[in-house]
């Protein structure tokens, strides 16, 4: 492996403080919006519905980028599937919402979903049972893409696939889940996915207490998972999983199971990829097999790249700065998205190899 | 180190498909005895470690360590009794510091929850500050391993293997490729581990094998072909002819 990642504690800069300090304004920076989209309309510090609506979808991909990063810039894992794990969680939240719509929907059946009604369903298939309860829908927006993340790992790393060929497989992966979730007889909505929430926990979506609540809780899961991640790479797990990444049978030899460490770290990636998604969801009002597609994983992957790999604050530096950039070429040129993209990745890998956060620490020595 | 033990090998024989790597060699190392084993390339040396450490089985003869037949233990089996081995080409975790190195190398429980809730207590502080000491890196401690030289590098490799006690360390060719002062301050080492514990060191370099100024064996052939003090050893007629040829 290049380019050696050192952990803040070993290199000294930034200090950990100041990262903490950094951590936390950016916190109530963001937690101000929603109370300054309260603001009364003409007012100059007033912050748009849509800039609130936008922020707490960027916080979502923020926790996706953490997780990439947290296997691939910690322990060398480039999953270009993560967005599997986004999407799974999605689609658990998704089944939720579709719950909650009950007989409001278009067809006004008491039970089933429009789509179901509209294929001809007679009873709810059996994993569509609990999906009514938000417990057991935020427990599944967890366990499913756990679960995932924890099969194709153990089948993987078991049999110490790694590198190029693990990301082949996760694409492959991700593909053919897209391919699976685009089927209509498998009983997610098809293309279409699902849409039209009308609420969650008794809150019409389309108020602004929605929208502020939706935003706080997506913060909250970015500072825990940020927290989480920050503890997990400081403690040993943290620098075994550095030692894994640059020398795995090193690792083997002083007695360690690699196996159990990689699945490890996957597990935890893929659950937080799954609550980013179930969080997602509500933020958007949709959800279709598209969130599937290969690109949307391999861009997750870049917003890493561009705000520097194992770093973590890198990740969510990255989501935020890519996804902002996105936002503003897209509202007048979206045919150049995909090739500002491509010569985003291709400028950061050769000018910024440490990313965005590799230039703060330059600028810092 | 409560009960200190030798390593006895006693007629030892390998065939490889009719190549003999090893024939009928004999080798004791007392406790806490330094040893250096020459000689040229395809004498046997490496099968030897092999054979040491489990990797090959021999197709005759005894290979004791105290009471315990290391023909019949497997490769994890003998590390756990306290035979550790450095290879050739140094593997340090580059990205982590020295202090780091030694603690992943540490004895404490390998799995992921337990690396978790880890803390480094004093014992285990003291334990690794000794080390440090022993491997003359204690002023690199919060240094990453990737900014050490080659030598220092070696001598982290040798820490790692300190840090899980072993009361035999074999070591194969450690000054390959260093500086002179390097060398000598790798001899200055490897004659303080010993004493503590038991330590063979393979080695091509006779100037290393003078500065460690312990008994040498001589291999040939497979099997022993002279032992003594390094001048013993070099002016030995056996060995003069087979270093420099008739």
């Amino acid at each position: 492996m290049s380019g050696i990642t050192a952990t803040p504690a070993a290199r000294g800069i930034p200090p950990r403080l100041l990262v903490r300090g950094a951590i936390l304004a950016g916190i109530a920076l963001l937690a101000a919006l929603p109370l300054l989209n309260l603001l009364p309309a003409g007012s100059a510090l007033r912050v748009s519905d849509f800039t609130v609506a936008v922020t707490g979808k960027w916080i979502c991909y923020a926790v996706l980028a953490l997780a990439i990063d947290i296997a691939w810039g910690y322990a060398g894992i480039l999953s270009l599937g993560h967005g599997a794990f986004f999407a799974l969680g999605g689609y658990a939240m998704g089944m939720h919402l579709m719950r909650l719509i009950g007989p409001r929907g278009v067809y006004g059946h008491p039970v089933l979903p429009d789509f179901m009604v509209f294929l001809g369903y007679r009873e709810l298939p059996w994993y569509w049972l609990g999906f009514e309860h938000f417990p057991y829908a935020l427990l599944m927006a967890l366990l499913v893409p756990g679960a995932l993340a924890f099969i194709v790992g153990w089948l993987s790393f078991r049999s110490r696939i790694t590198g190029v060929y693990f990301s082949i497989l996760t694409q492959a992966m991700t593909y053919a889940l897209m391919l699976a979730f685009f089927r209509n007889d498998m009983g997610f909505g098809g293309n279409n996915g699902f849409t039209d929430f009308k609420e969650l926990l008794g809150v019409p979506l389309n108020t602004q207490a929605a929208r502020s609540g939706l935003f706080y809780a997506a913060l909250l899961l970015l500072a825990g998972c940020l927290f989480l991640c920050r503890h997990i790479v400081s403690t040993k797990l943290g620098r075994v999983l550095v030692a894994v990444r640059d020398a795995e049978s090193r690792v083997r030899f002083l007695g360690y199971s690699v196996t159990s460490f990689k699945l490890a770290v996957f597990t935890l990636s893929g659950m937080m990829a799954g609550l980013a998604g179930a969080l997602y969801v509500p933020l958007v009002g949709i959800i279709n097999p598209g969130e599937f597609a290969p690109g949307n994983s391999i861009e997750a992957v870049i917003w890493v790249a561009v705000g520097g790999r194992g770093t973590l604050i890198g990740a969510v530096l990255g989501a935020f700065s890519v996804n902002a950039v996105k936002t503003w070429l897209t509202s007048f040129a979206p045919d150049l998205w995909l090739f500002a993209l491509g010569g985003l990745f291709v400028a950061v890998t050769l000018l910024l190899p440490q990313g965005l956060v590799g230039l703060f620490r330059r600028r810092a020595r | 180190m409560t009960k200190r033990q030798g390593l006895y090998l006693d007629g030892v024989s390998v065939v490889f498909d009719g190549f003999r790597a090893l024939n009928n060699l004999s080798l004791i190392v007392d406790p806490g005895e330094l040893r250096a084993v020459i000689g040229p390339n395809g004498a046997g040396k490496t099968t030897m470690m092999d054979v040491i450490t489990g990797k090959t089985r021999p197709t005759a003869g005894t290979v004791r360590f105290g009471d315990h037949d290391l023909t019949r233990m497997d490769e994890a089996a003998i590390a756990n009794l306290g035979i550790g081995r450095k290879f050739q080409k140094p593997t340090v975790f580059d990205a982590l510091t020295v202090f780091e190195n030694l603690e992943l190398a540490l004895k404490a429980p390998r799995d992921p929850l337990s690396c978790l809730r880890w803390r480094l207590n004093a014992v285990s502080r003291a334990r690794i500050g000794a080390v440090l000491e022993e491997i003359g890196l204690a002023a690199r401690a919060a240094d990453l391993a990737g900014v050490l030289s080659h030598g220092q590098r070696q001598w982290l490799e040798i820490g790692m293997l300190l840090m899980q006690d072993p009361e035999l360390l074999l070591v194969d060719e450690p000054v390959a490729g260093m500086t002179d002062q390097e060398t000598e301050q790798t001899a200055a080492l490897l004659r303080r581990i010993a004493g503590h514990r038991s330590v063979v060191v393979v080695e091509h370099d006779l100037e290393f094998v003078r500065a460690l100024g312990e008994k040498v064996t001589v291999l040939h052939e497979g099997t022993m072909l002279s032992e003594g003090s390094i001048d013993a050893v070099q002016n030995d007629p056996r060995v003069i002819e087979v270093y420099l040829g008739r």
